[in-house]
This record gives C-alpha cells, structure tokens and sequence, in this order.
C-alpha cells in the first residue's frame, strides 16, 4: 500500500471543513457526507462547532450584563475555539482520521469582521489551527436563509441576528443585515483561501453526489480502517 | 493620555483621546506590587486626582471560568491565554476604558504584560502574544518592579507559608520539585520581561528594597505626568515604543 501523502498541515489525517450561513444546509451535508465516509470504511471523526458549556454560560452572563463587546465575544469563541482544536480535531488529525468539521476558524473570520474586528487581527488569534485540506462553503442568499428558518419554527438567537450591534430594534430586520454582512465576509474569504462552492438551492441529493465526487481524488490514496490494520 | 492602542484600534473604542491617565505597575508576586499601588493610589488621590485600581482575574465576566480551569487544570494553553486575554478584554473595555475617558487615573496591577510572558513561557510565540494583546492601550508608564528570585521566594513563604503552584509554575512539568519549578518558572518569566522592558519601553525600579525606597523612586516616575513637583525633582518621562506589525499569519497567511 502506497504511503499516505502528507497534506500542507503536515498531519496524517485529513481536514474536511464546512463552512456557511445558518439555515444553508451544511450540516445536513456534513452528517450525510460522515455516514457515507464511515460506510466506506474510514476512520472518520465528526465534530461541529457549537457552544460549549463554558462559552454558553459567560455569553449568557455577559448578555444579560450588556457587558460583551466584539473583542470579548471573539475572544470568547476563539478560547471555546482552541479547547474544541486541542481535544477534539487535533487528536484525531494526528491519528489518521478523517475529520469532518461543520463549521471551522472562518465562521470566525466571517463573524468576528461582520462585527467589526480586525480580520488580520482574528487571523493571528487563530493561527494556530491549521489550513483544511478541503472547505466547502454553502451560499445561500439570506433571504433564503431566514425562510427557511420560519419554515422550520426555529427562534432567531440573538447574537446571531446581531442585536448586539444596534442594526435595527426588529429581530428579523437585523438578522437580515448581519446575515448580510456576514455573506459578504464569507464571499471574501471563499476567493482569498480558495474555498470549494456549493450552490445550496439544490435538492440535498444532487448537493452531495456533488460532494462525494469531489472528493474523490483527496480520498484516492487515503487508507481505509482496514487498511491500516492489514498494514500493521 | 493618547488612547492608543498597540495594533489596529478595536471596534467601540472611542476615537477621542482619553483624558485619564493608565499607569501600569508590574511584577512577579512577592515584587511589592500590591504595597505600591496602595501606596501610589494613597498618594495620587492626596495629590487630587481620582485613581480606578484594577488588576487581573478581577473582571465579572469569565472570573468564575478562569479559577474553575484552575483548579481542573484542564485547559491547553492556548485556550488558557485566550480566556485571560478575554477577560483583560472585559477589564479593559468596561471599566478602564470609561475611566480613562472620564479622566481618571487607572492604576493597573499588572497588565498585558504578565498575561503575555505567562503565555509565552507555556508555549505561545512572542508575535502571537503580541498580536492578541494588539487591542491593548498603551499605557503612560509601565513601572516593572524588579526582584531578585531570592527575595521573591523568602516574601512568599513569609506570607502565605509556602509556594503558590501557578507562581512556581508547576503546571509546566519543569521540576516536580516545587522549590526548584519556582526558581526555573521564575527564570523563565524574568527572560520574558526583559524582552518586553524593551520592546514596551518599562520602567524598572529596584525592588529588592523596603517599600517606602522603592515607592521613592515610583512618585518620581509618575510626577512628571502629573506636573507634580516632588523633593527630588521630577523623573525622566516615559518612553512609548512603537510595535511593527509586520508578520503574517502562519496557517492563514
């Protein structure tokens, strides 16, 4: 069996990362997708990026104080950030899996500059998390988006309708300013860090028979579970 | 006091200068710090002027997270550094900050500057530090109350009876002994604080003294801010050092 090549972040494993508004149907793709790699024998690992239990509870405190600014909420994700890399992508990484992120740093990237941050300031917070072998953005427009976040009787969360910034008093009218915002800042960094796009109206079928064949020529050398317990 | 920051100025700072005055007082425990801003803050106020003391690990925000990461000793440490930096953010913004603009002297127990040696000696490169705390305000004075190891050990165990582990630097595995992790944890940090003292132009101020020596030499760095006259004559002014930006990132550049 021919030796796995090493990607550019020098790991044995792969990084698979999605990345997209809310409601563009990425984490539907990325479960789907894991299933598939699973069926297919790899060693996947999936892994999303929510907040964790720490995270929640101080913007939860802060909220409620009026006290988070961009800065502290960046820094509170980028710290959230850095726990989930150290325990649940590197590791992982490290022993040869697939990893499958719904969500990575750019949702950072994205968020922190729709708020207003430096984006070379957040780059260098994070730049301790390597560059993924494949990113696969979901745009979608936002009024899209938001229909199907009605459709779905999901609440609008506060943080990500940016009410934090003062865009409008109206819940729905934010959300559809800082999605804006944060479309754009996505649409910046697909072209700077070469993003693969997908057009996320499609019926979720043809999006991942997409996606399976993309990755197709990234997969071709990469050993399988079995693989590597024949392999010794 | 400019309200300038070291890197790019981050959202929601004001764009006006701020009128109060940021004075920083460094060093490891056991340097007198504490005994200094008392002292200082006494003295200032005598003076006329209005003092807002602040120190690390005080802000309301992610106190709670920072002892309970302690006492788990769970957390990497990047992710550590990131929430102190955090949480200097909260200090920073919410209660510096509008201080300053309402022309009040802060007087900081420690600044980025600890919180950034106490990274880079776990691991953290010295860009990286500097970068992250670039939305830092420059002070008008950073006073580094300089110690001899010695004499930080014998003030620690003079007061608390023994040596405090996140102090000695246990947590990095330098010496399961704690009397020798001290002494090399201290070195280590003193070679960071060197580095800093230049790149953030400190003042240093012999330590290794009585508090009322030491605090001598403090109002003479300070007056000159102040126009305060003391009986030797007014110190020399504080020196800000620009900080190039010039690196790019590492995995994103």
């Amino acid at each position: 069996m021919p030796e796995t090549p090493r990607a550019s972040h020098g790991f044995p494993g792969r990084l698979l990362v999605f990345e997209g508004l809310d409601g563009s149907g990425k984490s539907t793709q990325a479960a789907l997708l894991g299933k598939w790699l699973s069926a297919r024998g790899y060693r996947v690992f999936f892994t999303e990026w929510n907040s964790s239990e720490l995270v929640a509870n101080v913007i939860r405190r802060g909220k409620k104080k009026g006290l988070l600014t961009p800065t502290t909420f960046s820094l509170l994700h980028a710290t959230d950030f850095a726990d989930r890399f150290d325990r649940q992508i590197l590791p992982p990484l490290r022993a040869g899996y697939l990893v499958v992120c719904d969500r990575y740093a750019y949702t950072a990237f994205a968020r922190d500059a729709a708020r207003g941050c430096d984006p070379d300031w957040v780059r260098t917070i994070y730049s301790f998390a390597p560059r993924p072998d494949r990113t696969f953005y979901f745009r979608v427009g936002v009024s899209v988006t938001l229909r199907r976040k009605i459709a779905s009787r999901l609440k609008i969360n506060y943080y990500e309708a940016g009410m934090d910034l003062g865009l409008s008093d109206d819940l729905e009218e934010s959300y559809t300013k800082f999605q804006t915002r944060l479309k754009r800042e996505y649409d910046r960094i697909a072209e700077t860090d070469r993003f693969t796009i997908v057009d996320s109206t499609r019926p979720v079928e043809a999006i991942q028979a997409e996606l399976r064949s993309n990755l197709a020529p990234l997969l071709e050398n990469f050993p399988t579970g079995a693989d590597l317990l024949h392999d010794g | 006091m400019t309200g300038r920051t070291y890197g790019t100025r981050p959202p929601g700072m004001p764009h006006e200068p701020l009128r109060g005055r940021l004075i920083v007082i460094e060093g490891a425990d056991g340097s007198g710090r504490t005994t200094e801003v008392a002292l200082l803050k006494e003295w200032l106020e005598v003076e006329g002027h209005a003092v807002v003391d602040t120190g690390l690990r005080r802000s309301d925000l992610v106190s709670n997270e920072i002892d309970r990461a302690k006492q788990g000793h769970t957390l990497g440490a990047t992710t550590l550094a990131l929430l102190y930096s955090a949480d200097f953010a909260d200090q920073l913004e919410n209660k510096m900050v509008p201080a300053l603009a309402a022309g009040s002297t802060v007087l900081a127990d420690r600044y980025i500057y600890t919180l950034m040696a106490r990274a880079i000696v776990r691991g953290a490169s010295r860009e990286w530090a500097r970068e992250l705390y670039g939305f830092a305000l420059r002070p008008d004075l950073v006073v580094f109350l300089d110690a001899r190891p010695e004499i930080l050990l014998h003030r620690a165990i003079a007061r608390y009876g023994s040596l405090d582990y996140w102090e000695s630097g246990m947590d990095l595995c330098l010496s399961r002994d704690l009397f020798e992790s001290f002494f090399l944890y201290q070195a280590l940090l003193s070679k960071e604080f060197d580095w800093m003292g230049k790149q953030y132009g400190f003042e240093r101020v012999d330590a290794n003294r009585e508090p009322q020596p030491v605090h001598a030499d403090v109002q003479r760095l300070v007056a000159p801010l102040y126009r305060i006259t003391t009986p030797t004559g007014p110190g020399a002014p504080p020196r800000p050092l620009p900080v190039s930006r010039d690196r790019r990132p590492a995995a994103f550049g």
